[in-house]
């Protein structure tokens, strides 16, 4: 790679990519190309991820479906920046982002939302949400915590800023959290089953909650679950993914309009498109349960 | 969204009523019940002359000793001694040990090289390095602050190690998507996340501290509720002795108590686990 890290070029594909650089005009691109993954615990090669290939186009909304254990989170730390790929190139917007053998650095362009959230129990609300710009020097503390004070009371979470993630409810924890990824205006938010610990009304809620911010930020959306019907209704793109090792079983447009809202859930074509996709994930579960695959805690 | 807010109300009213309850509830009277019980227990074992327990100096001539000791200088000049011998090693196994523990927390190859030796040296009871440390320390506080030293000390760097290793995976990994950098990683992850183990080793450090003064100023020096616990019992000035054991158990709670007052303090969302 004889061109220099960090700049911007588009057409250049080999240049590398570093997560400083300025958000270009097809912000958030994803493509992943022929990307596997092998883990190498104790001798057991273990292969997480097959020979997977997508294309996400920029602002889109793309949601991998799956059973639990089946390496859909593999593919979401090498995007981030957790892992390392073992084959494959991940590009983001045309740029390397990781290959075999360059792993992807974690940056605030990419911002994960965790499973069961991972708001700094040690800071208030307000202190969580301007770590972000913050951290990489964007503003001062005063200045931030004047925009998180702003973004949070969009938010509807006015009330509890100096209180501590320990005090409030796990819906207003994971918002909180979602404004702390979108404060720092990411190209790619990417959420790993971010409402599985939720009972199913809480989930509805923040479903609305996601939707709003997407359709207020269009920012491109890499999210996964093991709900196929929560990956209908948010997404444009529903990807499935087999057991491990994870392969791209079916690709679905959702081609239902926005903004969505629950009574989205009794239409004609929602029905048309679960059906689409619901043998293919069926078969995958019963897959996973009879291979004994471990859910993730 | 009008959704309901439950947030957590904690108003000084709620507060205050709360304490009520709890200051004058029925368990509040059983155990003021059950001290005077044993007060009087005790105070009849000796004037009835039970075996064993009853050679021990019941209440009232403790009391009265007590009258006659509280203005004597000397007895006030030993808790000194003896708060002046706890906090400087304290204070020095804090400040050794709280830099030694981060790193070795979060440094695996500083660890490695690290923990044999620590861990060859824990076994030895800080009592048994007296005799070593009068020999080669230059003044006898020296190696009474030595010895105090070496209490707290293996406690704060264990307890450190301990809660700088069971991080959560998931805070770094946030912190990193977020755009921290490896300073940022220290000072708003690993420091806060620690910092009630820092504390847990402080307070349980601070009662080892204690035990150790004691013992090792009965043992080799002429100063301190040490010493005064045991000179009474050489002078056969037996109510004195559970002054001195009153004391030092007094001192160690009020020790312990600071700590954990200041402790609350540095983590306030420790409270609403």
């Amino acid at each position: 790679m004889a061109e220099p890290e960090g700049s911007l070029k588009l057409d250049n594909p080999s240049g590398s990519y570093r997560a400083e650089t300025a958000v270009g005009p097809s912000a958030g691109k994803i493509s992943i190309r022929n990307v596997s993954k092998t883990y190498d615990p104790d001798g057991a090669n273990v292969k997480a991820v097959d020979n997977c290939s997508l294309e996400i186009g920029a602002g889109e909304f793309c949601v991998v479906v799956g059973p639990s254990g089946c390496g859909k989170t593999t593919l979401l730390n090498a995007i981030a920046g957790f892992h390392s790929i073992s084959s494959g190139e991940i590009y983001l917007d045309d740029q390397l982002l990781c290959s075999k053998t360059r792993k992807a650095e974690p940056g605030a362009d990419r911002i994960v939302v965790f499973q069961n959230g991972a708001l700094f129990p040690w800071y208030t609300v307000l202190e969580n949400v301007i770590c972000g710009p913050v951290v990489q020097g964007k503003s001062s503390s005063k200045d931030a915590k004047a925009a998180a004070a702003e973004l949070l009371g969009q938010f509807g979470l006015s009330e509890i800023i100096h209180n501590y993630p320990g005090e409030i409810s796990s819906g207003m924890r994971r918002r909180v959290e979602i404004a702390r990824a979108m404060i720092s205006n990411p190209k790619v938010l990417l959420l790993d089953e971010p409402f599985r610990a939720m009972d199913a009304l809480t989930k509805s809620v923040m479903h609305k909650y996601l939707l709003d911010v997407f359709d207020k930020t269009r920012k491109t959306v890499f999210f996964i679950t093991h709900d196929l019907e929560e990956a209908i209704f948010l997404a444009d793109k529903v990807v499935v993914s087999t057991t491990r090792p994870a392969r791209i079983k079916k690709v679905i447009e959702v081609d239902l309009p926005r903004p969505r809202d629950f009574l989205v859930l009794s239409t004609e074509r929602y029905r048309e498109l679960k059906m689409e996709a619901i043998d293919a994930v069926h078969e995958e579960a019963l897959k996973a349960f009879e291979a004994g695959e471990r859910e993730l805690a | 969204m009008g959704v309901q807010q439950n947030t957590a109300v904690s108003g000084k009213k709620s507060n205050l009523r709360k304490l009520r309850k709890t200051v004058l509830s029925k368990t509040t009277y059983r155990g003021i019940l059950a001290v005077i019980i044993f007060f009087i227990c005790w105070e009849a074992s000796s004037r009835l002359h039970f075996p064993i327990v009853g050679e021990i100096p019941p209440p009232s001539s403790v009391l009265k000793a007590m009258q006659k000791i509280v203005g004597d200088a000397g007895f006030w000049k030993s808790w000194l001694v003896s708060f002046k011998r706890v906090f400087s090693g304290f204070i020095v196994a804090q400040i050794i040990g709280i830099p030694l523990g981060l790193l070795m927390g979060i440094n695996r190859i500083f660890r490695e090289l690290m923990f044999p030796g620590i861990e060859i040296l824990r076994p030895i009871p800080p009592l048994a390095w007296v005799p070593t440390a009068v020999i080669f320390w230059p003044t006898a506080e020296m190696s009474m602050t030595f010895v105090t030293f070496l209490g707290a000390f293996f406690t704060v760097v264990l307890n450190i190690i301990g809660g700088a290793r069971s991080i959560d995976v998931r805070y770094l990994r946030a912190a990193y998507s977020l755009g921290s950098r490896r300073r940022d990683i220290f000072f708003r992850i690993v420091l806060p996340a620690t910092l009630p183990s820092i504390f847990v080793g402080m307070a349980v450090g601070m009662g080892i501290t204690w035990e150790v003064v004691v013992a090792a100023e009965m043992i080799a020096s002429r100063s301190g509720l040490g010493f005064l616990t045991w000179q009474s019992y050489v002078a056969g000035n037996y109510p004195v002795i559970v002054i001195g054991m009153i004391s030092i158990g007094v001192a160690g709670f009020l020790s312990s108590s600071l700590i954990r007052l200041i402790g609350n303090f540095f983590t306030p969302w420790r409270k609403v686990i």
